[in-house]
């Protein structure tokens, strides 16, 4: 019999993208507060893996449409990147840059590359996380 | 320009995650690949050429000043080592593009290869423990990927035990360095090594826990006596060409922790450690020979060799005079060669017989002449016959161990040549002379799968002949070995 889950579907929808806000959240928190690529990554995996627990496999890659093995090589190709920065400008390998720059909306904003790292590192956790729960999920 | 130091690092990083990103075509993966690794034989070269010109070259990574950040060392011990590796993987590539089948090669078979490469010439390379258990654990990952992929029975079950050793291993070595870190209060190698020589005597029992602590991590990776008991079982498993790599490699980057940690760390301060390092290495020797001389199987004694060589090396390194280590490195390179030739050819060998039971086929060399030959020079150059590439080592190492006055070692690594070659010329003549017997295969694409064997059995070959020529190379490289403090000034720039 099948059952009717409409109270988990409609759940998940708000609270994934909170989870996800979170995330967000927890990944620019990362270089004055606890949070970083890192754990902003699992979080951002528990909330898909939320969206997995209440509809299935083929609904959620519907939604996101994309190659996790893929994604893990685009968050390890931004990482070798943002240490090429350093090379490149002629100082040691992982040597970051950082300064105020001033954008459009935002104004003047304190940036470093570092961020570009976790951004590396967020990818590769999600990817590796989603990788995993959908081979096993797959798998019979 | 001290970023070249990182470049055997970066380089198969940055093939990996390409062949990553690249779709999982075989042509593009086997191009990408070769292009990297040879790549990789550039990098290695340029930087054995400029730490012989320029002395040791360290590069801390992000700019930061050297105890603080993570140094990247590359000195000629290391330089030559991280040659070696890229030589033989670029070899073991070509090889697998032929061997490994189709399956595999399209289930990330090239990018695991890389990783492994990253892990192996990144410990290789680092000046910082905790880095080097970084990168321990980047060989490691990818190893138990190389080694479960294609997912046959046996490939399971000796993937069972190895992930559970090495774990067991990880988790010993991040308590050595815990109980290290809690007593010199750094991670740098330099600045550890400083460190320790200013106890002066002070807590050199501690010091002692973390040096067999270390004995035990490393041997349990490099297959030292006691720890030895996983590696026949879990090397029988994959196919040759993995095989090679870690036969090749991976026992090799414990032995090369064990000489970095133990000349840098321990030297001056416990007689003890080297003195249980040394009866260790004696007693590995003596099982190796046992192990080689009984079975009938060219891939189980080969892999019993590996012992013997590892024990061999870190004998040589107990003994601690400039003669031995001397011996050590040139005896540690010639190894990674000839051990690659060895498991590649017992590769063919495989793939013309089905077996590599010397019991199940004879007469070989009436078919195959050339691969007769080969396996027979292979042979001589492993037990060290003289104009060959195993002999001037050994020669070395003897001769330091006699002057040192460690008489029972040194006749134990002179008998261990006899046995090496006893067991595998046993092989050579059952499985190669005699009359022909069993089902041969001639269907298999044998000059392609020869050519890359070919290659690094020229290489071995030249390194037994231009011994001389690598003399200066090797020299340079023993310096920081025997001297701690010329390894510390290059690293923390005092």
């Amino acid at each position: 019999m099948k059952t009717n889950n409409v109270l988990l579907r409609n759940v998940t929808k708000v609270v994934a993208f909170i989870i996800f806000l979170f995330s967000l959240h927890l990944f620019f928190a990362g270089h004055y507060n606890p949070g970083g690529g890192f754990v902003a990554g699992l979080t951002s995996a528990g909330a898909i893996t939320l969206t997995l627990l209440a509809y299935d496999i083929k609904t959620v890659q519907g939604m996101l449409h994309m190659n996790t093995i893929m994604l893990t090589a685009f968050g390890l190709l931004i990482a070798f990147c943002t240490g090429m920065i350093g090379i490149f400008s002629g100082k040691p390998f992982l040597t970051h840059k950082f300064g105020d720059v001033v954008l459009p909306i935002l104004g003047k904003t304190a940036l470093h590359t570092a961020t570009l790292f976790d951004l590396g590192i967020y990818l590769v956790v999600v990817g590796v996380t989603l990788t995993i729960i959908q081979t096993i999920g797959e798998s019979d | 320009m001290n970023n070249l130091t990182l470049m055997p690092i970066l380089v198969p990083f940055l093939g990996a995650i390409v062949l990553l990103l690249l779709p999982r075509r075989i042509f593009i993966q086997r191009t990408v690949a070769l292009i990297f690794s040879l790549l990789l034989v550039f990098v290695s070269l340029a930087l054995v050429y400029l730490v012989k010109t320029h002395g040791i070259m360290a590069v801390t990574i992000g700019n930061w000043k050297a105890p603080f950040g993570i140094t990247i060392v590359g000195d000629m011990l290391a330089a030559l080592l991280v040659t070696t590796t890229s030589i033989l993987v670029s070899c073991v590539l070509v090889y697998s593009f032929y061997s490994i089948g189709k399956p595999r090669e399209k289930f990330l078979y090239y990018p695991a290869v890389l990783f492994m490469i990253v892990g192996v010439n990144g410990s290789f390379l680092t000046g910082d423990i905790f880095n080097l258990f970084v990168f321990f654990e980047v060989m490691l990952v990818a190893s138990y990927l190389l080694l479960v992929l294609g997912g046959t029975k046996i490939q399971l079950k000796a993937t069972v035990k190895y992930l559970l050793i090495n774990i067991i291993g990880s988790a010993f070595f991040i308590v050595a360095i815990a109980l290290l870190y809690s007593m010199i209060g750094t991670l740098n190698m330099a600045d550890i090594s400083a460190k320790i020589n200013a106890l002066h005597g002070v807590n050199t029992g501690m010091i002692s826990v973390v040096a067999v602590l270390f004995l035990f991590v490393f041997g349990l990776k490099a297959g030292l006596f006691p720890l030895y008991f996983w590696l026949p079982g879990s090397y029988f498993a994959p196919p040759i060409s993995v095989l090679a790599l870690f036969g090749g490699l991976l026992t090799k980057v414990g032995v090369y922790a064990i000489i970095r940690t133990y000349t840098l760390f321990f030297a001056k301060e416990t007689t003890f450690a080297m003195l249980l390092l040394g009866v260790l290495a004696i007693i590995t020797i003596i099982f190796g020979v046992i192990g080689a001389i009984s079975y009938h199987d060219l891939k189980t004694i080969v892999i019993y060799n590996i012992l013997i060589a590892i024990g061999v090396i870190l004998f040589s390194v107990s003994v601690l005079s400039r003669e031995s280590l001397m011996g050590a490195i040139y005896y540690l390179i010639h190894d990674m060669l000839v051990k690659g030739i060895l498991f590649l050819l017992i590769g063919v060998i495989m793939a013309i017989t089905g077996s590599s039971s010397t019991k199940k086929f004879s007469g070989l060399m009436t078919v195959y002449p050339s691969l007769g030959w080969t396996f027979f020079i292979a042979i001589l150059a492993l037990s060290g016959i003289p104009p060959l590439s195993g002999f001037f080592g050994k020669l070395l190492i003897v001769e330091g161990a006699f002057s040192a006055g460690v008489f029972i070692g040194g006749i134990i690594v002179l008998l261990s040549s006899l046995f090496v070659l006893m067991s595998l010329i046993k092989v050579f003549t059952a499985g190669f002379w005699g009359e022909k017997k069993g089902n041969f295969n001639t269907n298999v694409p044998y000059h392609k799968m020869m050519f890359p064997v070919t290659i690094l059995l020229t290489l071995s070959v030249c390194y037994g002949l231009f011994t001389q020529m690598l003399y200066p190379y090797i020299a340079q490289a023993v310096d920081p070995l025997i001297d701690p403090s010329v390894y510390i000034h290059a690293v923390l720039k005092e």
